[in-house]
């Protein structure tokens, strides 16, 4: 499974083996990992599971139409790196793979 | 040691009820009843890609077990609570057991309305709420070839698009003359009519059914009041949902087609409160507000925790919605009912566009098909009490989002 490194806003690192197939966004919520909300369970439909990828951009799928409009109204700075985590889903190329979650989602 | 803080539901409001107090800084003893057998877990995909086979049950979880544990809430699940005795404080539950409380949270949800019909409960006639009831109809989805939907809302049109993904002949049977005639404004209910009649369903406005006829035990067909027969086997019943608010009533709490909460998630107990589904809430003019979505969830989840600790978080923020239904994302905020004008953004043909709902000069709602664009900033618009001119929000060569800082 790959694992990926949750940097939560308090600086605290976390560490899931995520199932293949899983969107970064699940893995998190539900191992309670600090500063993701994801209202509407991965809809693509909230913006509130916003994150900034810290390694392995490049082997990520670009966003959708969808993702990008509602990253232009995350609640805290969009940057380049900034994606919707529920939009993102573990595979093997992504083992090792570090997120940073932002101070506010909402 | 002092009695706990009870919430009474494990679904979105309760889990967000239990968190926000920790995250408030509650650090006494926490409880969280649950009837069903699951961790707290997103109902909204369940009718959408759970049924594709897009998540497992598993990925439904908002947390696991452990994840629960280590913020020190007590999950109970499989347990129902059968009485409130605001005298003692105390809660009895149907194995028996009592529990007493310090404070008390209600967050028992919704049920599906029954179908009051003879055949109602033939085999292979289902209601969509929970992990269960979805189970069920994914177990039997892949044998059924003639699909029928009583009810043309959200549940019965999502399920519809799935139905019709997965190659089944469907008929939505809607008794109403347009469809989703509670949430949306005729304009819309004609776009979806038109959308899911494209993609094959047959769509039926004006149809009431009067039975559900089997054949040994198995559901076969349904008939409406107009002589018609519409063969299923397996039929999907969407006709709203009622409050669970029987414990809070009984217990003497105020009750009106929910149980009644101010904006802070107090009912009339000091030491109850209440959010999510179950509750009907007082406005500020007076009448009582019912909304089923999880943003209510959240957001009362979040005053009804500060308000155990004292604190008054009122929810004032305008209702939003969304729904997915084949390539189709409806996002709605505000409440249209009572408009008496509507400037539509963009292209209907195209299905990317927006309808901006006025009263008068006031922007009240706006509903976005494909627009997350304009979704976004109109809840901004619409919180901050902003109205701008129809020709301004027909300018689609002004981004929505400029119409905030003028």
């Amino acid at each position: 499974m790959p694992r990926i490194t949750y940097i939560e806003p308090s600086g605290n690192q976390t560490e899931i083996d995520l199932p293949e197939g899983w969107s970064l966004m699940q893995g998190a919520t539900s191992n309670g990992v600090e500063g993701i909300e994801a209202e509407c369970g991965g809809s693509c439909a909230c913006a509130t599971c916003h994150c900034y990828v810290e390694s392995h951009a490049d082997r990520l799928p670009a966003p959708s139409e969808t993702e990008l409009s509602m990253l232009d109204h995350v609640a805290a700075e969009r940057r380049p790196n900034s994606r919707l985590s529920c939009q993102l889903k573990a595979s093997a190329d992504l083992d090792g793979m570090v997120v940073r979650l932002p101070i506010c989602q909402s | 040691m002092t009695a706990p803080i009870i919430i009474v539901g494990a679904g979105q409001a309760g889990l967000q009820a239990a968190e926000s107090l920790r995250s408030e800084g509650y650090a006494g003893s926490l409880t969280m009843i649950g009837d069903e057998p699951h961790t707290p877990y997103h109902r909204p995909p369940l009718s959408k890609a759970y049924l594709l086979g897009e998540f497992t049950a598993a990925q439904l979880a908002i947390r696991t077990p452990e994840a629960l544990a280590k913020k020190g809430i007590d999950l109970r699940t499989g347990i129902t609570v059968s009485a409130i005795d605001r005298a003692t404080k105390r809660l009895r539950l149907t194995n028996g057991d009592e529990l007493d409380y310090a404070h008390l949270c209600l967050a028992t949800g919704a049920r599906p309305r029954p179908l009051p019909l003879a055949g109602a409960d033939l085999d292979g006639v289902f209601p969509l709420r929970t992990l269960a009831d979805t189970q069920a109809i994914a177990a039997r989805l892949p044998s059924a070839s003639h699909v029928v939907v009583i009810g043309g809302g959200f549940i019965g049109l999502e399920f519809a698009a799935v139905a019709r993904k997965l190659g089944k002949a469907v008929v939505v049977l809607e008794a109403a003359p347009r469809l989703m005639p509670r949430a949306v404004t005729p304009m819309m209910s004609d776009f979806f009519r038109d959308l899911h009649i494209a993609h094959g369903v047959q769509v039926e406005l004006g149809a009431s059914v009067c039975a559900l006829l089997g054949e040994q035990g198995k559901i076969a067909a349904v008939h409406t009041g107009d002589g018609r027969e519409f063969p299923a086997d397996l039929v999907l019943v969407g006709i709203g949902i009622l409050p669970n608010a029987e414990l809070a009533q009984q217990a003497g709490l105020e009750c009106q087609h929910g149980i009644i909460v101010d904006a802070c998630s107090r009912t009339s107990d000091p030491s109850i409160v209440a959010a999510g589904d179950c509750t009907a809430r007082r406005l500020a003019d007076g009448n009582l507000l019912r909304l089923e979505s999880v943003q209510n969830a959240v957001e009362q989840g979040k005053s009804a925790a500060a308000a155990l600790l004292g604190k008054e978080r009122p929810f004032t923020a305008n209702p939003w919605f969304w729904s997915d239904q084949y390539d189709i994302k409806l996002q709605m905020v505000g409440l249209a009912a009572g408009c008496d004008r509507t400037v539509v953004r963009g292209d209907l043909a195209a299905r990317k566009f927006s309808a901006f709902h006025y009263r008068g000069r006031k922007l009240i709602a706006v509903d976005s098909i494909n627009s997350p664009e304009d979704h976004m900033p109109a809840r901004k618009l619409l919180d901050l009490g902003l109205s701008p001119a129809a020709d301004e929000v027909a300018d689609l060569s002004r981004p929505v989002n400029a119409l905030i800082s003028r």
